[in-house]
């Protein structure tokens, strides 16, 4: 039996501008698995993702009813502290969005945040983000250059890196490869596959290939529901859904 | 047919040319001549004023009833005013734009402080002065002195350094908030980290313009802190100054006999100082600019 890392129960979110991205979202998120949500766009798959880490509360939200149990915590309880949650459950943006510090300065800013002051274990974190993100051996002569020095692929492993450096638990990709190349779209995959026995990992892949190469459990969106959930494989190959097929087979979307 | 046969080549394609031509050259002709002015009260002060500059001149004491001798005293005068005006305005100033640009949400509230602001902006310098006479002067009991002409000048420049720091705050995109946020940082030390180092260079610029006007003001300081002459220099924030631009006025107008050399030497260093704080103003923004990674 796997072990389920989020739980999400009945979630509903809804905006002050009346958009209603989430409507009764039920999904378990499996402990050191690559859980893929997919679908059109539209469906409340990048909203998930503003949930889980909170992140949504920057935004004029009216309501969100519903339970995400992190280990069996509850997140939406505004009790718990966002902060910790935030270092737990990182997040990396479609777009690589660096940081306008120098290349280390963009790891060690989790690190000083949470309060780390030893300079050398700092470093040394920053240089274990790096190798696990396969970025140390092409900039680990140019630590100090600004991190918009380096090509779109690299900034993109550069911002996996930063989370990897807050050891967290779970870490949402948000269409992390939609502004890179394949090589570099590649690199992304082949970290994810190999580094899920550390993590577990939430994906919104950018395209359906990378949602069949990469999943081991997948969850089809539809517009704010969630429509079918299961083994990667079987969904993608063998949908029970006539949406989740006709979406698959390029109908709509 | 092809879609290229649709393609006609224009047959006024020199007539619109040439029309761009005149365009733009009319164009740069209004630009020159908007400098032209500038640029001749600059020449003609360095040139009328130049013979008055000496070292003894910048350096020592009025004499013979200011006809002779140096502006020390008003020189002083001025960098003192500049640097009190500094202490207040710059710290409240930025605050303000940091709670403004950041942290206030649009409401009531926030729209009055904003009317006030740009309500402050508006003021008539002279009406400053009039208002640090009766506040500063006379109700806390400051009297004239450096002290309240610099109180009395900070609340002329704040307005400036308020809205250029919330400008450049507001300037630095605002996804680095939202990584700063999803790494684990608060609000606060995600500003204080990422987002106030980028704003840095616009906050001094403001900072810079804001000064400047302040150190060339005379209305604000005719009643709070400038003095028509004084024989040492101050020697406490409770002394009353002499400052150049006040001295300007008095040696153009009160002193009879007053050699012409003086009064554009005057004028060239307060013009001088003012010019180069723009500069400096200047090469700080180009320079910020040139480094931004955004």
């Amino acid at each position: 039996m796997n072990n389920i890392k989020i739980s999400i129960r009945d979630l509903h979110v809804r905006y002050q501008d009346g958009k209603y991205p989430l409507r009764g979202i039920n999904l378990d998120i499996i402990a050191n698995m690559i859980n893929v949500t997919f679908g059109p766009a539209g469906g409340g798959k990048s909203t998930l993702i503003r949930v889980l880490n909170r992140l949504i509360d920057l935004s004029d939200v009216d309501e969100i009813q519903g339970e995400v149990l992190l280990d069996g915590i509850n997140i939406l309880d505004p009790e718990i502290d966002v902060i910790e949650l935030r270092r737990k459950v990182g997040v990396v943006f479609s777009q690589p969005i660096p940081l306008p510090l120098t290349i280390s300065e963009n790891i060690s800013f989790g690190l000083e945040v949470a309060g780390e002051k030893d300079k050398k274990k700092i470093a040394r974190r920053v240089e274990h983000a790096l190798r696990q993100a396969v970025l140390w051996d092409e900039i680990y002569d140019r630590l100090d250059d600004p991190a918009s020095s380096l090509s779109g692929g690299q900034q993109q492993r550069l911002c996996l890196a930063r989370v990897l450096a807050l050891e967290p638990d779970v870490i949402l990709l948000d269409e992390p490869t939609s502004a890179l190349d394949p090589v570099s779209t590649a690199k992304i995959e082949e970290f994810l596959e190999k580094a899920k026995d550390d993590y577990t990992f939430l994906l919104v892949p950018h395209n359906q290939q990378q949602a069949a190469r990469t999943a081991d459990f997948a969850a089809f969106f539809l517009q704010g529901k969630l429509v079918e959930y299961g083994i990667g494989e079987q969904l993608f190959f063998n949908p029970k859904k006539k949406e989740t097929a006709d979406y698959i087979q390029g109908r709509y979307g | 047919m092809n879609l290229l046969s649709y393609y006609k080549e224009p047959k006024n394609r020199i007539d619109r040319n040439l029309v761009q031509k005149i365009g733009f050259t009319g164009i740069r002709l209004i630009t020159v001549i908007t400098i032209l002015p500038i640029l001749g009260i600059v020449v003609f002060i360095a040139i009328k004023g130049m013979p008055a500059l000496s070292w003894e001149f910048l350096s020592a004491m009025p004499r013979d009833g200011m006809r002779a001798g140096g502006i020390l005293p008003a020189i002083v005068g001025t960098l003192y005013l500049m640097a009190g005006t500094a202490l207040f305005s710059i710290p409240l100033g930025i605050t303000a734009g940091i709670y403004l640009a950041e942290y206030a949400s649009d409401n009531l509230w926030t729209r009055l402080i904003r009317i006030a602001i740009i309500s402050l902006a508006g003021v008539p310098s002279v009406v400053y002065g009039l208002f640090g006479l009766g506040l500063f002067v006379i109700f806390f009991k400051l009297g004239i002195s450096i002290l309240s002409a610099a109180l009395t000048l900070s609340i002329m420049t704040l307005p400036v350094i308020i809205s250029t720091s919330e400008e450049a705050l507001r300037s630095v995109p605002y996804k680095f908030r939202v990584v700063g946020i999803s790494l684990g940082g608060t609000q606060w030390q995600t500003i204080w980290k990422v987002i106030l180092p980028q704003a840095l260079p616009g906050i001094v610029t403001g900072v810079i313009l804001g000064l400047e006007r302040a150190v060339g003001e005379t209305a604000p300081i005719l009643f709070t802190g400038a003095t028509f002459y004084l024989p040492h220099l101050p020697s406490s924030p409770l002394d009353a100054t002499m400052a150049l631009p006040y001295h300007i006025y008095v040696i153009s107008t009160q002193i009879p006999g007053m050699p012409i050399t003086i009064q554009y030497g005057t004028v060239l260093v307060l013009l001088v100082l003012v010019l180069a704080m723009n500069i400096i103003a200047s090469v700080i923004r180009s320079r910020a600019r040139a480094k931004r990674q955004w």
